[in-house]
């Protein structure tokens, strides 16, 4: 078991490498540096110039020396100016460059300077990862025991009454992507025109004008159940029925096996069927499917955070992306495939108690 | 249990005119009609049919489980004098598990793989007697002993996936005696394990069932099998009983012309392929919505008469000077039963030519990683051990073995699938063990076929018979034009005796015995002349089995063809083949014509093997040898002897020498081949497994 754990951190740090790498070359493309150095000295550089720039700010030399730069493993580079001042990926402006360290990568805690937020890569995916954790936290206390109860429901009598308002249900919510029900719950419950707030707050039930504010900015400070309700919902309703049917499926598949029949016909009573005999089984497959969850979540919250004016990890990637902020973006896309990397890593040790059959080592 | 005390002369189970369909969209299918019988208490009875024809549904139906569509339309099923058809769930679930229990055909898929033995046994007790989990467990430690398992403590702690089949199915059979049924209903409890295997559980449930009393419902297609457990029996013929009385009637004074045709058409001792052929059943069985009118057997009967048989429905009949004898057929009073069947042609035995394959030492290894990333220790699984022999031009080379002894690694290596470790395999006068499949030419494939074991997975479903066939030809190069191809398709079908119409159906309106006379037609396509029949008719029913090999055996004849027939089913080895291998974990144990195998000096483990299958025959007196254990795991085999650990012999060999030396290859008289230790004298003293009495 730990052998395997090892082996597969080994596998998830070549992956690491292999994927932030890419990312790397396609950010420092040369059009994508030609247009960092215009934005950030002068429109109206000529190419000799850009080159110049370029060059004193060591975006120059062959790109894998720049990427073990970035990473760390690589002295940053130091360029000495015409007047003896010294300039240098790891000096400080400002400071002496003999203090300087010789590396400075994201090896060394150094993930850069966000061109976008004018503040440090750690400081703004430490805010913006944080708003994300809260929201994925809360997207998945709803979600995964919700839809786990929908799906075993549906799936434990195929084609029973029950099981066709489930699965409607569940094919409606995650047939609709989040743009639609987000844009759907705003107008129903956070417009003052729309939706039933109006008809609330000619009743005098609620003191504002809207049941439920439509963005989700004061969250980011405090989060309550009244600015946290719709993003949350929003991203939820979607993965409910996507889960559910995942676990319908995998319900229906178990309750048709022959060691069914034989709890069944020990007179094992159908509750405890399902609860005993079927549900440990059918959770197999749903399993790795919420594992998948999180990096999809981590991503797919661009829109909602959009919509809903909220400063997490897919704000900060779009606005990122919209401003050619190299820095972040790698930052960003690190993070990515570590959410990615770990999560399957978990859903594969998961798979191992939930599965006898299944040894690792 | 039941409110009334119940009279223990009474019937246990008393099934009385039950009906049962399935209703589709389409219509109502009835899968059993007017079927009756009896279950007296301690009585075991054995319920005998083809597939499809209604025997497990009647046990589903005891079990009131017959689904979402399956509905009993009539008559009454009666335990302990209480009708179960008209039982709420409440009632039947005290009753499931703890007074009528079920034995499965498929162990493995029978037990929850997420749960541990010991949890899934403790259950029953804990639902019907409010038993305490401490007390539970202990039971079932208790119930896992009775059922002869090695270390109980280890195996309640184990999940289902730990164990072998056999041990599986005796804790299925474990589960079932947790709460002392008094009816325990077995649904093909053996078919899916290996005969030795077979032969313990057999004797197992003869012994529970007479240690406990319970009275037993015996499903099975296998006679002998039922000649050897149950005391009465009843045969069913698509969805009715058509015969049923004590187990020796209908074995010796069979009233009903399918329960006669049935023992007909299986081998038993003395059939022979030349003198005494098989007599297949004709046509096939009537779907369930296309039964005919009166008898259903009309059609397939060679006592029929026309206006008599098929004009009204047919009751059952009680047999004079028969004990509860009753056949369903109008004639049974009429027909003579003491003729012997009308001998269909006797055939000359073929002549055996030349030798067209030659094996010398072939060995195959398998290396097993543990992981897929390398590292840890590497394991050597040793699938074939130095293989000796030759086959010849017509000659029927039977190879024999149980799950596991690397009969089908052979029929792989020798295919191309695989290539071989080391040894010769020469095909006519070409080195063929180390050329895979895809660099051997067209000529060597096609002189070299196979005949799969199930013909429902073997056919491209989406390709019509015709097109399969033609597909084959094109692949051996066979003919110039697709006209020539077409015409060769066309015969193809007449030698395997399908209709020419049947080139245009798909695979799946075909019946099975239907869809392997297609795999034997694909296998003969390219004129081959050395054909692997891997299991071809173990998946089949009885009396299609004998037609198809019936086919077989004449092709055989036509084109002098060298069959390799691998099959652990020592019955119809025994009747169609010429030379016989017994293969025990990868080693040849033993070799010889038929007669030699099969009659004594035997290798130990034929012997055990013998004695093991079960003969639909009265007059058959088996000595019984039940193998210990299970066959030891060919990663790990036992030092010196491969059957040492299992053999009851190894105590007349000097010198502990069984376990230490992998006995030599000894060639008795008349090129009578063993592998064995044992000295001369003690082969020599050797009694016959199977007897037949004197009538």
């Amino acid at each position: 078991m730990l052998l395997f754990v090892l082996r597969r951190i080994g596998v998830m740090i070549l992956t690491a490498f292999a994927l932030t790498f890419i990312v790397f070359y396609m950010t420092n493309l040369p059009p994508n540096l030609e247009k960092l150095a215009k934005s950030e000295a002068s429109v109206r550089m000529d190419d000799a110039a850009v080159a110049s720039w370029l060059e004193r700010n060591g975006h120059s030399g062959p790109v894998l020396g720049r990427y073990a730069q970035w990473l760390g493993v690589a002295p940053g580079w130091t360029l000495t100016a015409e007047d003896g001042t010294v300039t240098g990926r790891c000096i400080t402006r400002g400071t002496d460059p003999a203090t300087a360290p010789r590396f400075c990568g994201i090896l060394q805690g150094n993930w850069g300077y966000s061109t976008v937020f004018k503040a440090t890569v750690a400081d703004v995916l430490a805010r913006s990862l944080g708003a994300t954790g809260w929201l994925m936290v809360w997207v998945m206390i709803v979600m995964v025991p919700s839809s786990l109860l929908l799906g075993v429901l549906s799936g434990m009598r195929e084609g029973s009454r029950t099981d066709r308002v489930l699965s409607t249900f569940a094919i409606t919510t995650t047939a609709t992507p989040e743009y639609v029900s987000g844009v759907i719950l705003i107008a129903l419950l956070a417009s003052a025109t729309a939706g039933i707030s109006p008809i609330l707050a000619d009743w005098g039930w609620i003191s504002g004008k809207t049941l439920f504010p439509g963005t989700a900015t004061a969250a980011m400070d405090d989060i309550t159940f009244w600015n946290f309700f719709l993003p949350v919902m929003t991203i939820a309703l979607y993965g409910i029925g996507y889960i559910a049917r995942m676990t319908r499926a995998s319900m229906t598949e178990v309750m048709t096996q022959q060691y069914i029949r034989t709890a069944r016909l020990k007179g094992v009573a159908f509750r405890q069927v399902v609860m005993r005999h079927a549900l440990r089984n059918a959770l197999i497959a749903p399993f790795t499917v919420i594992m998948l969850q999180f990096p999809w979540l981590l991503n797919g919250v661009v829109i909602v955070e959009t919509l809903f004016n909220y400063k997490g990890f897919g704000w900060t990637l779009v606005q990122a992306a919209g401003n050619n902020d190299i820095d972040t973006l790698l930052a960003c896309s690190v993070v990515a495939v570590f959410v990615v990397l770990v999560t399957q890593l978990i859903s594969d040790i998961g798979y191992v108690f939930l599965n006898p059959r299944i040894r690792l080592a | 249990m039941t409110d009334t005390p119940w009279d223990p002369s009474k019937p246990i189970l008393e099934i009385d005119n039950l009906s049962i369909s399935f209703f589709t969209r389409l219509r109502e299918i009835p899968a059993v009609m007017d079927f009756s019988c009896t279950v007296m208490a301690g009585e075991a009875m054995g319920l005998v049919g083809e597939s499809g024809c209604g025997k497990s549904t009647v046990a589903l139906a005891v079990m009131r489980d017959l689904g979402k569509n399956g509905r009993i339309t009539g008559g009454s099923i009666k335990f302990k004098g209480r009708d179960l058809t008209h039982m709420t769930e409440e009632e039947l679930r005290h009753i499931r598990g703890s007074e009528i229990a079920m034995i499965y055909q498929e162990p493995m898929a029978s037990l929850n793989p997420a749960m541990k033995i010991g949890a899934q046994l403790a259950e029953v007790p804990m639902i019907h007697q409010g038993m305490s989990k401490d007390a539970a467990w202990k039971l079932a430690r208790q119930i896992v002993a009775d059922v002869r398992l090695p270390d109980p403590d280890r195996i309640i702690n184990a999940y289902p996936h730990q164990l072998s089949g056999g041990q599986q199915q005796r804790i299925v059979i474990a589960m079932a005696l947790m709460s002392k049924p008094a009816l325990l209903i077995l649904d093909e409890p053996t078919t899916a394990l290996d005969v030795t295997v077979e032969a313990g559980i057999v004797d197992l449930v003869k012994d529970l069932g007479r240690k406990y009393g319970t009275s037993m419902l015996f499903i099975s297609h296998n006679l002998g099998l039922v000649l050897d457990v149950c005391d009465r029996l009843c045969v069913m013929y698509s969805g009715e009983a058509v015969e049923t009385g004590n187990v020796g009637e209908v074995f010796d004074k069979m009233r009903h012309p399918y329960t006669q045709a049935l023992f007909r058409s299986i081998p038993l001792p003395g059939a022979d392929k030349n003198s005494r052929p098989l007599v297949a059943i004709p046509g096939n069985f009537p779907l369930p919505h296309e039964r005919p009118q009166g008898c259903n057997f009309g059609p397939r009967c060679s006592y029929f008469v026309e206006g008599r048989c098929n004009a009204q429905d047919i009751p059952m009949f009680d047999v004079p000077d028969g004990h509860r004898h009753e056949s369903r057929c109008l004639r049974f009073a009429e027909i003579d039963w003491s003729t012997p069947p009308a001998v269909a042609k006797t055939t000359e035995k073929t002549e055996i030519g030349r030798v067209v394959l030659k094996l010398d030492d072939l060995k195959k290894y398998y290396s097993v990683g543990s992981s897929a990333f390398g590292g840890g220790t590497k394991k050597v699984v040793k699938a074939n051990e130095t293989l000796t022999f030759e086959a010849r031009e017509g000659e029927t080379l039977a190879i024999v073995g149980e799950s596991g002894c690397g009969k089908s690694t052979f029929a792989k290596v020798l295919m191309g699938l695989e290539t071989a470790t080391s040894g010769q395999i020469m095909l006519f006068d070409e080195n063929v063990q180390s050329t895979p499949i895809q660099m051997r030419d067209t000529g060597t494939i096609s002189k070299l076929q196979m005949v799969f074991q199930n013909p429902f997975d073997t056919l491209n479903p989406s390709m019509t018979v015709g097109r399969q066939i033609i597909r084959a030809l094109e692949i051996f190069d066979y003919g110039n034009s697709d006209e020539e191809r077409h015409a060769r398709m066309l015969e193809l079908l007449d030698l395997v005796k399908l209709p020419r119409a049947f080139a245009d159906r798909m695979p799946r309106q075909l019946s099975g015995g239907q869809k392997q006379r297609v795999g034997i037609a694909r296998a003969f396509a390219g004129g081959a002349k050395v054909v692997v029949a891997d299991e071809p008719v173990s998946a089949l029913d009885v009396s299609v089995q004998a037609a198809v090999t019936d086919l077989l055996m004449d092709i055989q004849r036509k084109n002098k063809t060298t069959l390799l027939f691998i099959s652990h089913d020592l019955s119809i080895v025994r009747y169609l083949s010429d030379r016989v291998m017994v293969m025990y974990l990868g080693h040849v144990v033993e070799m010889g014509t038929t007669d030699q195998v099969f009659s004594p000096p035997y290798h130990p483990y034929t012997e055990a093997l013998l004695s093991a299958v079960p003969i639909a025959d009265t007059r058959v007196q088996k000595q019984r040898i039940v193998l210990e254990g299970d066959i030891p795991s060919a990663v790990n085999p036992p030092p010196g002897c491969p059957f040492q650990t299992r053999c009851r012999w190894k105590s007349r060999v000097a010198g502990g020498l069984c376990e230490k030396e992998v006995p030599p290859v000894r060639t008795l008289d008349g090129g009578h081949q063993i592998k064995c230790h044992l000295p001369d004298e003690v082969l020599a003293s050797m009694e016959p497994v199977i007897k037949i009495a004197a009538e």
